[in-house]
Order: C-alpha cells, then sequence, then structure tokens
C-alpha cells in the first residue's frame, strides 16, 4: 500500500515540473479551440487574430514588468499611472515640435524613472511592503500626468512616432493579400518577451531575481546586493509601461487622462493566471504570455459572442481565483514539509 | 591538532551593541587548520550575533578579526567569502525554488561569454556541482532537483556542499542537526568530520551535546555575551559544559 503511494508520489513529482511549465499552454490551447468551434468564421480569420494582438500589446508590457516585480515577492500598482504619466510626457514632448527620435525615446526614459523612484522608495525608505511605496505612486504619478496636461487630452503624432503601436508589416510579397498584414506591435511583443525571457533565466541578475522571490535572505547570504537588484526590477518595469505609453500613443494617436486606468489590475491578473505565485519566485515568462493571450482571447471571443461585458469581468475573475487555487494545491502537494 | 600553530581565523574582543543592549562583550575566539571549535551557550547568549559578525553579515562595535594572521575588516558576506570563511546558516539560506547546483552557486554562478554578453554557464554549474556533491559523498537523484523536494537532511548537506564549493578555509555552521531527523543527523556529523580531514576550520554552534563530542576538539562557552569558558574537549564533560551553558562552572 506504502509503495504504491510512494509511485502514486514520484510519477506525480516527475510530472509536476511540466505542468507547471506548460500547464497553462493547455489552457491557452484549449480556450483558442472552444473558440474556434464557436466562432468559426470569425474567431481565427486573419483579422480578428491580429485584431487580439494588437489589444494586448500594451497590456502584455505592463504583464511583463509586474511579472518580474511579483517574482520577487513584490507588487507594482503604480503602472497603469506609469503609463499614463509616460503618455503624458510624449504627448508634450511631441506637441512641442520636437523630432521624432525624441519624441519616441522620452516614455521610456520617464517609465525608467517612475521606476527607480518606486524601486528608490521601496529599498532606501524601507517600506514595509511594495504594496504601500506603489499604491502612493499609483496616485502620484496620474496626478502628475493630470497636472503637466492639465487634464486634457492632447492628440495628433506623426507617422513615425505611432509606428510601434499603429504600424503594419506588408505581406503581399509573400503572395497575401494587402489586409493581411503583420502588425508591428505583434513584433515587438516577440522581441521584448524573447530579450527578457534570456535576462531571466540566462543571466545571473535573471538567476538572483528569482532566487530574491525564493528566499531573500538566502540571496543576501550568497553576497547578492538584493536591493540593488530590486531597484533594477522596478526599473525594468518602469521602463516596459513606457514601451507601453509609446505603443498606447500609436494606437490611439491621443493621450488622455484615463489612458490605462485600472490596467495594473489587468497585469496582475495574466501574471496570476499564467502561473506565477504570490510568494514569489515562481512563474515564467511564457506563462505570462499565455496569461495576457487568455485574457485578450476571453474578452475578444465573448465581444464576437456579444456578451456582455459584465459576464466579461465575472468570468476573469473566476479564472483568476481558480488559478490561484490550483497555485495552492501545487504549494501543498508539490514541496515536502 | 596542531593547537601550536597560528589559528587560521582569530576574534579579539569582539564588542557589538544594538542600540542601548550588549549583545556581545569582548569575546574572544580561535579556531585552527583542520579543527573542530564548538560554540555552546543558551538562547541569548550571543551566538548568533558572533557568527554573523564573523560572516561580515554585522559589523562589530569594536574588536578585531584576524584571518590566517591579518587583520581583516568584513564589510560584507562577499568579504568573508572572498577570503574563504563560509557560513552554513541555522534557516539553511538556502532558495527552494531553485535546483541544487544552482544554490551551491548562487551569487557566484559560472558564466560564458557570448559576444559581449555573459550568459550562465548551466553545463559548467552541473558539472561542478557533480564533482563536489561526488567528493562529499552527498547522494542526490539529480543536481537538477528543486531544494524545496529534498529531505532536511539533504537541504543540510547541500547547505553544507554549498559553502564548500569555494575552498572553503573555515566552515561556521549554526545549529547544523537541530532541524533534521535523527537517522540524518550520523550523516551529517560524517560530513562534518570529512571535512576537518581535509584541512577545513570548522566551528560549530549547537545545543547538542551528541554533536559537540562527535565531532569537536574544543569547545567554548558564551554567557550573557562574554566568554564563560574553554577547553579542549577531552579535558572537559557533558555535565561540565551543560553547567557552562546555563552559568555554573
Amino acid at each position: 500500500m506504502e509503495e504504491k503511494d510512494n509511485k502514486k508520489e514520484s510519477l506525480y513529482l516527475k510530472l509536476m515540473p511540466y505542468i507547471e511549465k506548460y500547464g497553462i499552454l493547455l489552457l491557452l490551447v484549449l480556450m483558442i479551440l472552444v473558440m474556434h468551434i464557436l466562432q468559426p468564421d470569425v474567431f481565427l480569420s486573419w483579422r480578428n487574430v491580429t485584431n487580439v494582438f494588437k489589444q494586448i500589446s500594451w497590456q502584455s508590457m505592463l504583464a511583463l514588468g509586474v511579472f518580474m516585480v511579483i517574482v520577487t515577492a513584490g507588487i507594482d500598482l503604480s503602472v497603469g499611472s506609469i503609463m499614463m504619466l509616460s503618455l503624458m510626457v510624449l504627448a508634450i514632448v511631441a506637441k512641442a515640435g520636437a523630432p521624432w527620435f525624441i519624441v519616441v525615446i522620452t516614455p521610456l526614459i520617464a517609465g525608467f524613472l517612475c521606476g527607480l523612484f518606486n524601486g528608490a522608495g521601496i529599498t532606501l525608505l524601507r517600506m514595509p511592503h511594495p504594496f504601500i511605496m506603489t499604491l502612493g505612486t499609483l496616485y502620484i504619478f496620474r496626478g502628475t500626468g493630470n497636472l503637466i496636461s492639465g487634464g486634457t487630452p492632447i492628440s495628433g503624432f506623426t507617422d513615425e512616432v505611432r509606428y510601434l503601436g499603429h504600424g503594419r508589416i506588408d505581406l503581399t510579397w509573400l503572395g497575401l493579400e494587402k489586409s493581411q498584414y503583420l502588425p508591428v506591435s505583434l513584433v515587438l511583443i516577440a522581441v521584448v518577451y524573447i530579450i527578457f525571457w534570456f535576462f531571466l533565466n540566462h543571466s545571473r541578475t535573471g538567476k538572483w531575481i528569482y532566487a530574491i522571490g525564493g528566499n531573500p535572505s538566502a540571496a543576501r547570504a550568497s553576497g547578492i546586493n538584493v536591493n540593488k537588484i530590486l531597484i533594477i526590477v522596478y526599473s525594468l518595469c518602469g521602463f516596459l509601461s513606457g514601451i507601453g505609453a509609446l505603443i498606447l500613443a500609436g494606437r490611439t494617436d491621443s493621450g488622455y487622462p484615463n489612458a490605462g486606468l485600472q490596467s495594473e489590475l489587468d497585469a496582475i491578473a495574466a501574471c496570476i493566471i499564467g502561473g506565477a505565485s504570490f510568494f514569489g519566485g515562481r512563474g515564467t515568462v511564457l506563462g505570462v504570455f499565455a496569461g495576457v493571450m487568455i485574457m485578450g482571447i476571453l474578452r475578444n471571443g465573448l465581444n464576437l459572442m456579444d456578451v456582455s461585458s459584465f459576464w466579461q469581468q465575472v468570468l476573469i475573475g473566476s479564472i483568476i481565483v481558480i488559478a490561484v487555487y490550483i497555485d495552492v494545491l501545487r504549494r501543498d502537494l508539490g514541496t515536502r514539509k | 591538532m596542531s593547537t601550536f600553530n597560528n589559528p587560521l581565523l582569530e576574534a579579539k574582543g569582539i564588542t557589538k551593541y544594538f542600540g542601548t543592549i550588549t549583545a556581545l562583550e569582548n569575546v574572544d575566539l580561535k579556531v585552527h587548520a583542520g579543527e573542530c571549535l564548538g560554540v555552546v551557550g543558551d538562547n541569548g547568549a550571543g551566538k548568533s550575533t558572533l557568527m554573523k559578525v564573523l560572516s561580515g553579515l554585522y559589523k562589530p562595535s569594536s574588536g578585531s578579526l584576524y584571518f590566517q594572521g591579518k587583520e581583516e575588516i568584513l564589510e560584507s558576506p562577499k568579504d568573508s567569502q572572498n577570503l574563504g570563511l563560509e557560513m552554513v546558516y541555522q534557516d539553511l539560506a538556502l532558495a527552494g525554488n531553485l535546483p541544487i547546483g544552482e544554490n551551491i552557486f548562487l551569487g557566484r554562478e559560472p558564466t560564458k561569454n557570448i559576444g559581449f554578453l555573459k550568459f550562465l554557464d548551466f553545463n559548467k554549474i552541473k558539472e561542478l556541482t557533480n564533482a563536489h556533491l561526488g567528493k562529499l559523498k552527498i547522494n542526490v537523484k539529480s543536481a537538477d532537483q528543486k531544494v524545496e523536494e529534498l529531505s532536511g537532511g539533504q537541504r543540510q548537506a547541500v547547505a553544507i556542499a554549498r559553502s564548500t564549493a569555494f575552498n572553503a578555509k573555515v566552515v561556521i555552521m549554526d545549529e547544523p542537526t537541530a532541524a533534521l531527523a535523527i537517522k540524518e543527523v550520523g550523516k551529517v556529523l560524517d560530513l562534518i568530520n570529512s571535512l576537518k580531514k581535509t584541512g577545513v576550520g570548522v566551528i560549530v554552534i549547537s545545543h547538542r551535546m551528541d554533536d559537540i563530542f562527535s565531532v569537536c576538539d574544543r569547545v567554548m562557552a558564551l554567557f550573557q555575551g562574554t566568554n564563560f569558558a574553554e577547553s579542549e574537549l577531552s579535558d572537559t564533560s557533558r555535565d561540565e559544559v551543560i553547567g557552562w551553558i546555563m552559568g555554573k562552572k
């Protein structure tokens, strides 16, 4: 009897890493299948698929940034506000008539500096939890964005500025039709995600980010400068929010006060659905991407079927709860006590 | 053991204040190559504080440290590691979410350059881990196993392996058997004995007389943050050492 149990456990332990790594992709594929069956003509059409990617483009940047923060067992509530402030800075610089290559860099710098401010506050001011610091900056950054713009939308950017969010890569040379283009934002998502996957999995700093999430005192005892790594993580999170602002500027052609409102919650939800653990040290870049996709497809699919947005909220909320419950089960079974 | 040689590590007159609290007062300690020093004392006697001073985690308020006869000032754990002074913490200081190999090399990962970028060299980590675990006769399924999947004894073995992976000269262990099942204690004590044979100086902090009397050569007692008593192990008895812990001579 005991032997049987051991066998069961060892099979479970063997499957565990694969479930942890690819289980979420399974869910994603399942969702795509279901949507395809429900909407066979529309869902997998070129137009709709590119549409999904365009819709998730800026959210995927926020989610990736928040993911890194969550890996360190922290949280960043200010990403939506960082994106709004970066967008406003971009709009003002653009309206002032700066050349496009300056306009394009400004949101990245603004986002980075906001993240640096968060990181410095959490480490140097020794805030008891990143929640508090970033809750504060959620208000500070959005307020600043409204102060510098007067709280009114600023519209009209040049094509160069809009390229990353709005650009199209023509595929007619492949024999495809003119409407079957590749959104530049899709390529950008792929490039950014691949770079950050390498960074988190193959660089020492990336490994230390996971180590800090796993056991901060172990990291400190190993001679890792934990505060420095945390500042890097929050700065990169801000930088990614800045990229989000640049994409959004392209998509909407406007800097507006409500940009990114509550999008920090979407970003956190995508990470959690994608298997990142709030306890830190757990989760993959691929998982976050799957999380972002699941939320994007859910919204898109339900819109196609004319389901009210209220039901969308209920469904997304349910998926979060279920995903976290799976995380709880995994912790119970996967670790020896 | 050759106590006549110069000590490998010596602490003189270590004092440490935390605000108005005196955690250590004028404490001396020394350990020689191939020797195991046992440090005993009641809770709050200052053992852990002393170890944290030796590992560079705390800066002493006054007093000095000598390593191989030379005075050293430790600003961080990195400094003590660079000297060959390693610490095995009571809470093991391992990251459970990382594999064994990455824990052993945490903070000192081997890298390879591809162009101008530095990437972790996972093959080298695995290779070095297997070689090192083999040398210490530590059995695990695979160097890729996550630490959270290991038993307490295996984790302690990994923690010790971690401390000795970089030519450690002195290894300091805080309660190395406290969290272990009885059958695992023996294995860890064997590991300490084999470390001594390689010429490493070992400092063991422990409450357990069994630990002290099976691996140590010398024992010193702290009481209320001061040196209370010290003796070669052969010149004392369990009852006497237990008396020291309680402040009786």
